[in-house]
């Protein structure tokens, strides 16, 4: 291990790149700290240790050149006025406090930014500029050169800002808070010993002050709930919120004839504390992880703008006013952005995150190619010849799912419940107000009304919110983001679980290598990794990953035939590296499935050097945690090489499937679906998006979590996999507290109609009950969620 | 005992102040991130300084939006 580089942390290796006796791991990193030096903003690195972020070095060159296009401009600007512009930029480099501190003072890095301020949460930079002395592409080229590359996709170009709801909830939260003090404060008297002394006209006007202020509770803060309770009897449905609605407007009612009648001061303080119970249930469980997304589509992984060749010249166009038949331009590591022919230079392309398969295709002039690709050498000439949202790629994404995901309210064990709960309750009501009606007539309305107001089921509507809540917030501390509660409730159905292989039970990026041959003493593999460090081609970057050794060699007469190998010299030596076919000469057929690197050193052929997939940490046990309780499905892009391997970890009985296109997944899962089995489908790239969208339940397995993710239900860390069974199993624990919670919940119901029944509801006992009941079940769910979540965890 | 009356109108409209306040401080989006004032306010503003009247201004017209 060598020395940690000061800007990013990481082991700079044998040789650090110093500067001014410091060590970096590597240039870029080394570029950004004399940046920063010379515009003396090294606080950045007092505030944290190593704060910085490793980008792979390459040119930025032109790819921020569609900042400058007044289409994008325009789309891109918040506001834009008398020379002032103001931008919002995604950077999910964003994560600690020195990056808080940075980028609110790119003012010192260049004068022409006037403030710029960070969201932390949501990972965002806003920066106000002077346009005349600084642009939008040239703010990016500096956030970038600084290593907070922003995120600029189409979809952050399509403004439609969410995030109102939560605004709106929080002031129904505020209001009601504020209604349920002063109404508390009013019932006071009520609540004392002695309060009946008080004089009539204390008690009335008392009355009236909570009426009026309780007013805007029922009409504007609890207005979710009778709606939704609208909307599901006209799907005839009881749901939980019928009950909830019900409960309020006897509340209301109840208590504004008390108060007019002169009667009493009513129940408007367990109305407020009821509905302020049920917001703050709200809220807790729909904190969302505002910097993930969960719902993007191709638009987010495809360049905002594209090359166009028009007339011999190069001119920079959004893509979607690409139409079939233009000529564009594709650079090395650029993406193909629809279905194409290629019409000049060699096509070596990376579909990887579109088919799984993770070794390159060639491709000559004349032969298609698809969306989604990326191309890996040098430029490419290709003539579009399908639409965008034609292409075979978007057609699969825009495929309309089946399965209903919206939330299907019978499933919902609540809404279950609630049925029967709703029903009962009614009854109840009803019996005790008939049975009051015949003996003493007087008080049978108030049996009626008082069943109705001690049964809203307050306690029952929070046991979910807040068990789920804090089970998503549990999981989410370990690395697993939920998109919504509710995927609890799905995780715990799931009777089969789907597997993608590359990416997903395997490393995407680490290899197991293994030399065949001769022994390579160590002179030859530095000369080895030296020739294919100049190589992008994915396997050269894996053998470059793998090799040992830190000194490199000058290489000279440097040759790659895409598709076939590397070649060049070496203090005289000369290597080659590359495919049999380009190594030996010999152009037989391969029997070998493995990945196979050959080489030639000097005068003769070393050997090869075999690659596998490396499968990730812990996956043993998580397949046989799992198999216990579902039936596990592999399916996988790529060819049957590892089909021993995988046996032997899944067992005999596991179906894999091999070579299976995007559709063929898709098509997969909906036949397992057919099946009448909850599907879970845990996968990593758009190859597996279709079956993601279509499975009961999608996971999706990111090394960075806040880069390109298909949409899905779950994003899982990849690191975390290892733990996949526990949150499996943790999700059982979860449904279980909840269930134990409702019981809770029924027995103060029980206990509170007993008194409802018995005409003997007062004002005050309701004040009681009604929060007693409620926090404490509150506070059993979410103190058993994180126990158990501890206890599962811990082992 | 009458001052009763007068005690609740002006407990009223002091809440009703708080609420006024707190709908204003949820409509200008400080509830939305609370982790970076947190930090900022630990930063030596030694730079910016010539900023810091703009900024408040700025932060304005960011929320209105």
């Amino acid at each position: 291990m060598g020395l940690p580089c000061i800007h990013c942390g990481e082991d700079c290796g044998r040789n650090p790149v110093m500067w001014n006796d410091k060590p970096f791991c590597c240039h870029g990193c080394k570029t950004v700290y004399q940046i920063l030096n010379q515009s003396e903003m090294k606080q950045y690195y007092e505030i944290e240790k190593m704060p910085g972020i490793r980008v792979e070095t390459h040119d930025v060159g032109d790819k921020y050149a569609f900042l400058d296009l007044e289409e994008v401009k325009e789309k891109l600007l918040d506001f834009s006025d008398s020379g002032r512009g103001k931008v919002t930029f995604f950077v999910p480099g964003i994560h600690c406090a020195s990056c808080i501190w940075l980028l609110e003072n790119l003012n010192t890095l260049h004068p022409g930014i006037i403030h710029s301020s960070v969201n932390f949460p949501k990972k965002e930079n806003y920066i106000t500029f002077k346009e005349d002395e600084i642009s939008l592409r040239q703010i990016a080229e500096l956030l970038a050169s600084i290593h907070y590359v922003p995120e600029i996709t189409l979809d952050s170009l399509d403004k439609d800002k969410r995030g109102k709801s939560d605004k709106t909830l929080l002031l129904k939260i505020g209001i009601t808070g504020f209604v349920l003090m002063n109404v508390m404060f009013y019932n006071i008297p009520e609540y004392l010993p002695g309060g009946e002394f008080l004089g009539e006209k204390f008690i009335g006007f008392f009355g009236w002050m909570s009426l009026i202020v309780s007013i805007p509770v029922v009409v504007y803060c609890s207005n979710d709930y009778f709606l939704s309770a609208i909307k599901s009897m006209k799907h005839k449905i009881i749901s939980i919120d019928l009950p909830i609605a019900l409960g309020i407007t006897t509340l209301f009612l109840q208590s504004a004839y008390d108060v007019i009648s002169g009667t009493g001061i009513g129940y408007l303080d367990s109305l407020a504390g009821l509905v302020f119970f049920l917001l703050i249930g709200k809220w807790y469980q729909g904190k969302t992880y505002q910097a993930l997304s969960f719902e993007r589509d191709y638009k987010s992984y495809f360049p905002i703008a594209v090359t166009k060749i028009e007339n011999d010249k190069e001119k920079v166009i959004l893509l979607e006013k690409l139409e079939a038949g233009d000529h564009i331009l594709v650079r090395n590591m650029e993406l193909i952005p629809a279905d194409s022919v290629l019409i000049k230079g060699d096509g070596n392309i990376d579909y990887s995150f579109v088919t799984g398969e993770s070794l390159p295709v060639l491709k000559h002039s004349g032969e298609p190619v698809f969306a989604g690709g990326r191309q890996v050498g040098s430029a490419i000439e290709l003539e579009i010849n399908k639409d965008i949202e034609q292409s075979y790629l978007t057609q699969l994404w825009n495929q309309d799912s089946t399965s209903d995901k919206s939330d299907s309210k019978l499933n919902d064990l609540v809404n279950n419940v609630s049925q029967y709960f709703t029903v009962i309750i009614l009854s109840i009501a009803a019996a005790a107000g008939i049975f009051w009606l015949f003996n003493d007539p007087s008080v049978a309305l108030f049996a009626f009304t008082s069943v109705l107001i001690v049964a809203c089921p307050c306690a029952l509507a929070l046991t979910v919110p807040f068990s789920f809540g804090s089970t998503m917030r549990q999981f989410g501390r370990k690395g697993f983001y939920l998109k919504k509660a509710e995927v609890i409730e799905k995780l715990h159905q799931v009777t089969t679980i789907v597997f993608d292989k590359t990416g997903t039970i395997t490393h995407s990026k680490a290899m197991k290598i293994e030399f065949i041959g001769d022994d390579l003493d160590e002179e030859m593999i530095i000369m080895i990794k030296s020739l294919v460090r100049h190589s992008t081609h994915p396997l050269s970057a894996a053998l470059f990953q793998n090799l040992e050794g830190e000194n490199y060699y000058e290489v000279e007469n440097f040759i790659e035939i895409p598709a076939m190998g590397i070649s060049g010299e070496i203090n005289g030596v000369k290597i080659n590296v590359g495919s049999r076919k380009f190594v030996t000469g010999k152009d037989d057929k391969n029997e070998s499935l493995k990945t196979e690197v050959y080489v030639y050193y000097k005068d003769k052929i070393l050997g090869l050097f075999q690659m596998e997939n490396r499968y990730r940490e812990g996956l043993p046990e998580v397949i046989k945690s799992l198999k216990s309780k579902n039936d596990l499905h592999l399916i996988t892009g790529d060819n049957e090489s590892e089909k021993a391997n995988l046996e032997k970890l899944f067992g005999a009985d596991t179906v894999l499937r091999f070579n299976q296109s995007p559709t063929d997944k898709l098509e997969y899962i909906q036949e397992l679906r057919k099946q009448g089995k909850s599907v879970l489908m845990i996968g990593d790239g758009l190859n597996d998006a279709g079956a993601l969208n279509e499975s009961d339940v999608g996971i999706t397995i990111a090394d960075d979590i806040y880069h390109f993710s298909p949409a899905c239900d779950a994003i899982l860390e990849s690191k975390r996999f290892k733990d996949l069974h526990k949150f499996m199993k943790f999700t059982n624990t979860s449904l279980n507290i909840v269930k134990v919670s409702f019981l809770i919940s029924f027995l103060y119901n029980i206990f509170g109609i007993y008194f409802a029944v018995a005409g003997l509801l007062t004002p005050v006992f309701a004040a009681i009950l009604m929060p007693i009941s409620s926090i404490s079940v509150v506070a059993f769910a979410t103190f058993n969620v994180s126990f158990f979540s501890k206890r599962t965890f811990m082992e | 005992m009458s001052v009763i009356f007068i005690l609740v109108i002006i407990g009223v409209v002091v809440a009703g102040l708080f609420l006024v306040a707190f709908i204003w401080a949820v409509k200008t989006g400080q509830y939305e991130d609370s982790y970076s004032p947190s930090v900022r306010i630990l930063f030596d503003d030694h730079k910016k300084s010539e900023n810091s009247e703009s900024e408040s201004t700025e932060k304005k017209q960011n929320d209105k939006k």
